[in-house]
């Protein structure tokens, strides 16, 4: 599905990403974890399209197609989904209406009509049930006083209404307390299928007890340098990161 | 003959005809001596260093139309607010039209500023307010001598008035240069509420200068929520000055909604003269081409324990140019003041200019006054994320300068009323939000 092969790229003459390469299959669960400056937050705004990052060289296929060139809204279009780190407050715009025109704005670059009204809202339904979210929560201004927990919680809502091909989650699991991380995972769990994948950024481990990695990379100084299963991130989680810094030298 | 001097030679022609009491014409003939003094501002006096009125003002403009214009309803219907229930004062060309209007003397009086200057009933009234509360500075001065027309508004004690009140001032073009002088006064006596919209509009590309006047009297315990909605041509040009006096525990709130115009500038004055008065100021700005919009504020604190609140958001593109210019003066007696003003600027072109100057005088030692100005670009992370699920830039770049102005709207008291003004910015934009807004 996600085909990215040497991928350079950085900001103002600076390489933040030297040469990554990562084959995503439909179904796959990917971890990529990292200490802090690794370019992470970096890779997943690339692959989104994020304007202020210049790719030098490689590519980025999502189904054979090169993304290089299309614009962050073409992409979503496409079924790429970043969730983010830090989601950013819109006053007077709920999150209803938020998400109605980011899915008829979709349906229309596909040729589709609007959803219909009432469509939408049972969708809206069964997404808030699954995720735990009250009504209320929905006609709020968007990220606007929300909590760390509730802002997270909103990006996996807007994915799963969204149902993306591809979702990247980016530190979803920082601001979340223990009971809203199973609450978000199982979110994500329940999205899962075989045609879709998830590429989950994260410090830690824990997240990744509830959303199960079928791969887990090690994203240091802009490479991917070690790759592996879940068991890799336990040893990480153990030993830090160190020691993949002594081993490759 | 310069324009001033035509003015003045107008006014000598119709005084013998001005069939008026004797106060009435002592006030109108002292207006224009000080209009003869002090003439039209100029960039050199500092309220005006950043907006001229020159090229506005030539010779060719008429004080008088020569002939009566009336119009049809169905080419205005759209300014009115029509789904609501309203009071209506509509003025075409200067001059009242009894037909689109809907007045009333049923337990208060909203009707016509010429039958309250010349009848008997209301002798008290103006002698006790008309042009008690406007500076008389050269643009005011000029409006007393010839003002005629307007609305005049009176609410008497603990009355509520249910329906907002609309005074609509139509221009039709039937006459290439008009300098319109509608003059409209407002009593709101002890613990009485009120809601008006005020709203010049030109229905033909004629350049017309409207030089409006209103002074408003909110008593003890009162409420006036004032709209003023400046979305006209952009040959259009609106001096729009208005006069606030508020006594004790009143509220008054005025929104400026400026979506378009050639020169629109604002004067908006409070003076509270009671202890625990508070003064609200709003205003959104979005203007584009050669538009211009000047905000010139001053909120002038006279009793202890008061409140004021500005918060005036602008967006400009193109070569348009705004000036915020908001003064707070504290008096000594003004203790245990709160006052804060805001002034929060989006700049979309590079060739946009904006002009925002806060000016504080305190001469009270236990205040709490804060300003703040911001001049910026629309925030580039958040585009990013709107983009990142799939809206469109310019559709992201609407939504974003709908959520910037979007606090001055919240305020907005009339629900209609906020619809008309969120479809309005909607428009403006360019934008098909997606949703009803």
């Amino acid at each position: 599905m996600l085909n990215i092969k040497n991928l350079h790229a950085g900001v103002d003459q600076k390489n933040i990403l030297k040469g990554i390469n990562l084959e995503v299959n439909p179904g796959e669960i990917h971890a990529i974890m990292g200490p802090n400056g690794a370019g992470k937050s970096t890779f997943a705004s690339i692959i989104a399209g994020k304007e202020d990052f210049e790719v030098t060289q490689g590519s980025i296929l999502l189904e054979g197609e090169d993304l290089s060139d299309l614009s962050p809204e073409e992409r979503a279009h496409k079924g790429v989904f970043l969730s983010f780190q830090y989601p950013v407050e819109i006053p007077g715009v709920t999150v209803t209406n938020f998400i109605k025109t980011a899915i008829n704005e979709t349906r229309k670059a596909q040729g589709l009509e609007d959803m219909p009204a009432g469509e939408m809202l049972q969708k809206i339904k069964t997404v808030s049930e699954m995720l735990d979210i009250d009504r209320k929560f929905l006609s709020r201004s968007l990220n606007e006083g929300f909590s760390g927990g509730e802002k997270k919680r909103n990006e996996i809502f807007q994915m799963a209404m969204l149902d993306p091909k591809l979702a990247i989650l980016d530190e979803t699991d920082s601001g979340l307390d223990i009971d809203a991380l199973r609450i978000v995972a199982s979110g994500v769990n329940k999205l899962r299928n075989e045609k879709n994948a998830v590429i989950v950024i994260t410090h830690y481990q824990r997240l990744l007890d509830h959303i199960v990695p079928d791969f887990v990379h090690v994203l240091m100084d802009g490479k991917i340098v070690k790759s592996g299963t879940k068991e890799l991130a336990y040893e990480l989680e153990e030993k830090g990161y160190d020691w993949i810094k002594e081993a490759l030298k | 003959m310069e324009l001033k001097e035509k003015f003045i030679s107008s006014f000598l022609a119709v005084d013998d005809y001005l069939n008026e009491d004797s106060v009435l014409h002592d006030i109108r003939s002292a207006a224009i001596k000080n209009f003869e003094a002090s003439g039209f501002p100029t960039k050199k006096s500092e309220a005006w260093k950043y907006t001229s009125l020159k090229s506005l003002l030539h010779n060719d403009l008429s004080i008088f139309p020569r002939q009566e214009a009336t119009v049809e309803f169905k080419d205005v219907r759209k300014y009115f607010l029509h789904d609501l229930d309203t009071y209506k004062i509509v003025f075409v060309d200067g001059q009242y039209s009894a037909f689109l209007s809907s007045t009333t003397h049923e337990g208060m009086d909203v009707c016509l500023m010429s039958s309250a200057l010349t009848k008997d009933k209301y002798k008290a009234v103006i002698e006790n307010y008309f042009n008690k509360v406007a500076p008389q500075d050269g643009l005011n001065a000029l409006n007393t001598a010839f003002a005629k027309e307007g609305a005049y508004i009176y609410i008497p004690k603990n009355k509520e008035v249910e329906k907002p009140i609309e005074i609509l001032n139509f221009y039709t073009g039937a006459e290439s240069s008009l300098m319109l002088q509608p003059r409209n006064l407002v009593v709101v006596e002890e613990n009485a509420q009120v809601q008006i919209i005020e709203r010049h509009q030109s229905l033909s590309g004629h350049a017309v200068v409207t030089n409006a006047l209103t002074e408003v009297f909110v008593s003890q315990r009162a409420q006036v929520d004032y709209y003023k909605i400046q979305n006209d041509r952009p040959e259009a040009s609106l001096i729009d000055s208005t006069y606030v006096k508020q006594d004790r525990d009143s509220v008054c709130s005025v929104h400026t909604f400026s979506l378009g115009g050639q020169l629109i500038r604002n004067n908006l004055n409070f003076y509270q003269h009671g202890a625990h008065a508070m003064s609200i100021m709003k205003g959104i700005t979005l203007i584009e081409g050669k538009q211009h919009v000047d905000h010139n504020t001053l909120v002038h604190h006279i009793a202890p324990n008061c409140e004021s609140h500005q918060d005036y958001k602008g967006v400009y593109d193109d070569n348009a140019t705004g000036v915020f210019n908001g003064k707070i003066y504290v008096e000594k007696e003004a203790q245990k003041l709160n006052a804060f003003q805001q002034n929060n600027n989006i700049l979309i072109s590079d060739k946009a200019t904006i002009n925002s100057k806060p000016q504080l005088e305190i001469f009270a030692d236990d205040v709490k006054c804060s300003h703040g100005c911001t001049i910026g670009q629309l925030d580039e992370d958040a585009l990013f994320y709107m983009r990142a699920r799939g809206i469109n830039e310019k559709e992201a770049r609407g939504l974003l300068m709908y959520a910037f102005a979007n606090n001055v709207l919240e305020s907005v008291k009339i629900p209609e009323l906020k619809k008309r003004i969120n479809r309005l910015i909607a428009l403006k934009m360019g934008v098909q939000i997606g949703f009803d807004l």
